[in-house]
C-alpha cells in the first residue's frame, strides 16, 4: 500500500468529522500561530531599533559626562557637568587626535515651548553646526543653525516635524514665524526632515538652538551634556575611543582611567545592549508561544486516542484481512501527521497576518523569516509524530479477536 | 490442509480460569465443507478464531498447511491471514462509509497487489456475488444480504485455499440466506475448502460434514450427502 494511498485514505477519514478534525487543529493554528506572530514581530523589533541606531552612523561615538563601572550604556546623562565645549574643540584641534573626523558638543534638557495658542513639553538641543553632519540631519526646510548664530547667540531654532505638529498643526510651514522657549522668543528658520519616531529617542520631537544661546540664555549653565564625535572610518573605532580618553583624561588632569569622569560609548555599544533586551523579550515572548503549541500537541494526543478507541472493530478487521503493524501505525500517523501540518499550515497565514497588522499598527517594518516558516512546518509535523505516536501504538498492538469482540 | 493437534484453550480473566477449547483434534481436508455445531458457550467461536490464525492455543499444535501457526509472529500471522484465509463474519464486518468496490479491494491493499489489479478483480469477485449494480454503494445503502455477499467477495479476492465462514446467516432473512448458501456451495464446487460455524441444522445441512461441539470437546464428526448437487 503507497503512502499516496494511506494519505488519501486518511483525509477522507478525517473529513467524517468535520467538527473534531476542526477542534483537533485548532490547538495546533494557535500555537504556530502565535510562535510565528510573535517571532516575527520580535524580529521587527529587533530589525527597528538596529535600524536606528544604525542610521546614526556605524562610526559614531559618544562622550557621556560622568563615570560608568560596569563599562556599559548609561541611562540618562543626569546631572554631571564635567565636559565643556572647550573638551570638545580640544578633541578636533588637539595634535594628539588623529582619527576625528567631526565633533558636535551638545546641550540637552526638556522644557516647555509655546507659541499663542499651543504649547508643548519637549527636548531642547543646543548645537552646532557640526550637528547636522555628525548626526546625519537633513532639512525639510528653511536653514540650519549656523556659525554665526554660535557665536552671537542668536534666537533661532530648527523643529522637528512633531513639534512643528504639535505647535503649528500638521503640514504647516513655521519657518520665520516665533516661538516661545522659557518665555524667551525664538524665530524658526528651518524645519528637519522626518526620522521616524521609534527608539529611544523621538527625533522628530526636540527643538534645536545654538548651543551658546541654549546654555547661556536659556538654562545658564556651562557644560555640556554629551559630545558626538564622527570618526573617519569605522575600523578606527576602537583607535579613536582610545586617543579621545586619553586627551580628556590629560585636559582633566586624571592620571588613572579607572577614575575618569566621562564615559565613551560607541552605536555599537548601544546596538548590543539594545538587541539583549528585545532578544530576552522574544524569547520570552516564543516560549509562552511554544507553551501554548504543546498544549496542541496533547490535544491532538487526546483526539488520537479517542479515535483509535472508536475504531476498534475497524482496527481488528483490518488486522484480521491481513494488515500488518507497521501499515496500522502508518495509518494513524499520517492521520495525526495531517492534523498538525494543516494546522501548522493555517497558523502560518493567521501568524503571518497578525504580524503584518501589527507591524502596520505600531509602526514597525515586517520582517517574516523563512527559518522561522520552515521552523513552524518541522515542528508541527514533529508534534504530529511525537503526540501521534502513541494511538498509533496502541491501534497496532490491538490483538484482532479483542478488537473484533469490542463493542 | 487443517490438521489439530490437542488443542486446548484456556482463558484466564481475574485468577478465574475458562475452558473453551479441552483437547481437540481432528483434521480437515483440502476442498471439504465442514460444518461446526454447538450451542453458545461451547467453544466453536474459539475453534474458529485459532483455526483462522487470529487467535493462538494454549496447548496442543495447529497445522496450517503443515505450517505451525503457533511459532509465528503477528505480521506472519497477518501475511497467512491475508494469504490463505477468507474471513466471513456473522455481523459482515464492512468499513462503513466505505464503497463495496474499497471494501472488497481491502485484503489485496494489505497484499501489496496493484491498483489498477485490485479494482479489476473486485469487480469480478461483486459480480459473482450478484452486486454488479451495487458496487459505488456503502454498507448503509445494502441490505443484510447484500452486504454479507460482498463480505463473500471480500473472502475471496486473494483466492485464499480456506474459508471461514462464522454464522454467515445469523443476520439475514431466510430467503437471502439461501442465497448465501448457494454461493458458499458453489464456492465448494469449484474446490474452495469451507468451515462455517452456525447452530442452526438447516443452515449446517449444506455441508458434507458436520462436527458437534459441547463444552469445548468434540462430541460429534459425522460426514453426510447433501440432498443436492454432490461432487463426484
Amino acid at each position: 500500500m503507497d503512502f499516496s494511498e494511506l494519505f488519501f485514505e486518511a483525509i477522507g477519514t478525517l473529513t467524517l468529522n468535520k467538527l473534531r478534525t476542526g477542534l483537533a487543529t485548532l490547538g495546533i493554528v494557535i500555537g504556530i500561530g502565535s510562535v510565528i506572530a510573535l517571532v516575527s514581530l520580535g524580529q521587527s523589533s529587533q530589525k527597528a531599533v538596529t535600524e536606528q541606531i544604525q542610521s546614526l552612523g556605524s562610526n559614531l561615538l559618544t562622550v557621556i559626562p560622568g563615570a560608568t563601572s560596569s563599562g556599559s550604556v548609561r541611562g540618562a546623562t543626569g546631572e554631571a557637568t564635567s565636559l565643556t565645549y572647550e573638551d570638545a574643540r580640544a578633541l578636533l584641534t588637539s595634535s594628539e587626535i588623529t582619527t576625528v573626523k567631526d565633533v558636535s558638543p551638545e546641550f540637552s534638557r526638556r522644557t516647555q515651548v509655546t507659541t499663542a495658542k499651543n504649547n508643548t513639553n519637549t527636548q531642547i538641543l543646543g548645537v552646532t553646526p557640526s550637528y547636522s553632519q555628525v548626526r546625519k540631519v537633513n532639512l525639510a526646510s528653511g536653514s540650519f543653525i549656523s556659525e554665526r548664530d554660535v557665536e552671537a547667540m542668536t534666537k533661532v531654532a530648527v523643529l522637528g516635524p512633531q513639534v512643528v505638529t504639535d505647535l503649528f498643526g500638521e503640514g504647516a510651514n513655521p519657518v520665520g514665524q516665533s516661538i516661545r522657549i522659557n518665555n524667551v522668543s525664538f524665530r524658526v528658520v528651518g524645519v528637519t526632515e522626518s526620522r521616524g519616531g521609534t527608539g529611544f529617542q523621538n527625533q522628530d520631537d526636540m527643538v534645536l538652538v545654538p548651543l551658546t544661546t541654549a546654555q547661556k540664555q536659556l538654562f545658564g549653565a556651562d557644560y555640556v551634556s554629551s559630545i558626538s564625535v564622527e570618526v573617519h572610518d569605522e575600523n578606527v573605532m576602537a583607535q579613536a575611543q582610545d586617543e579621545i580618553g586619553y586627551l580628556l583624561l590629560a585636559r582633566h588632569k586624571l592620571k588613572d582611567p579607572a577614575a575618569a569622569d566621562f564615559t565613551i560609548f560607541s552605536q555599537n555599544d548601544i546596538l548590543g545592549a539594545a538587541s539583549s533586551i528585545t532578544g530576552t523579550f522574544s524569547a520570552l515572548l516564543s516560549g509562552i508561544a511554544a507553551i501554548s503549541l504543546l498544549v496542541g500537541g496533547i490535544g491532538i494526543m487526546n483526539i488520537m486516542l479517542v479515535t483509535v478507541t472508536e475504531r476498534t472493530r475497524e482496527i481488528g478487521l483490518r488486522k484480521a484481512l491481513g494488515a500488518k503493524k507497521k501499515i496500522i501505525i502508518t495509518q494513524f500517523l499520517i492521520e495525526s501527521i495531517i492534523l498538525t501540518f494543516a494546522g501548522g499550515v493555517i497558523g502560518m497565514a493567521l501568524g503571518t497576518g497578525t504580524s503584518y497588522v501589527l507591524s502596520q499598527i505600531i509602526n514597525l517594518p515586517f520582517t517574516l523569516s523563512l527559518t522561522s516558516v520552515f521552523l513552524a512546518m518541522g515542528v508541527s509535523g514533529a508534534i504530529g509524530v511525537l503526540f501521534g505516536w502513541y494511538p498509533a501504538y496502541k491501534a497496532a498492538g490491538l490483538q484482532p479477536i479483542e478488537a473484533l469482540r469490542y463493542e | 490442509m487443517i490438521q489439530l493437534t490437542h488443542v486446548s484453550k484456556i482463558y484466564k480473566n481475574d485468577s478465574v480460569e475458562t475452558i473453551a477449547l479441552d483437547d481437540v483434534s481432528f483434521e480437515i481436508k483440502e476442498g471439504e465443507f465442514v460444518a461446526i455445531m454447538g450451542a453458545s458457550g461451547s467453544g466453536k467461536s474459539t475453534l474458529m478464531h485459532i483455526m483462522g490464525a487470529l487467535d493462538l492455543p494454549t496447548k496442543g499444535t495447529y497445522l496450517l498447511d503443515k505450517e505451525n501457526v503457533g511459532k509465528l509472529t503477528d505480521d506472519e500471522l497477518a501475511d497467512i491471514r491475508n494469504r490463505k484465509i477468507g474471513f466471513v463474519f456473522q455481523a459482515f464486518n464492512l468499513l462503513a462509509r466505505t464503497t463495496a468496490l474499497k471494501n472488497v479491494a481491502l485484503p489485496m491493499v494489505y497484499g501489496g497487489i496493484a491498483k489498477k489489479e485490485r479494482t479489476k478483480r473486485a469487480k469480478k469477485f461483486l459480480e459473482m456475488v450478484g452486486l454488479a449494480d451495487r458496487i459505488d454503494h456503502t454498507p448503509s445503502q445494502l441490505s443484510g444480504g447484500q452486504q454479507q455477499r460482498a463480505a463473500i467477495a471480500r473472502a475471496l479476492v486473494m483466492n485464499p485455499r480456506l474459508i471461514l465462514a462464522d454464522e454467515p446467516t445469523g443476520n439475514i432473512a431466510t430467503a437471502q440466506a439461501e442465497e448465501i448458501m448457494a454461493i458458499f456451495q458453489d464456492l465448494n464446487d469449484k474446490g474452495h475448502t469451507i468451515v462455517m460455524i452456525t447452530h442452526e441444522p438447516d443452515i449446517a445441512e449444506h455441508a458434507k460434514r458436520i462436527i458437534h461441539l459441547r463444552d469445548g470437546k468434540v462430541v460429534n464428526d459425522s460426514n453426510h450427502h447433501r440432498q443436492k448437487r454432490t461432487k463426484n
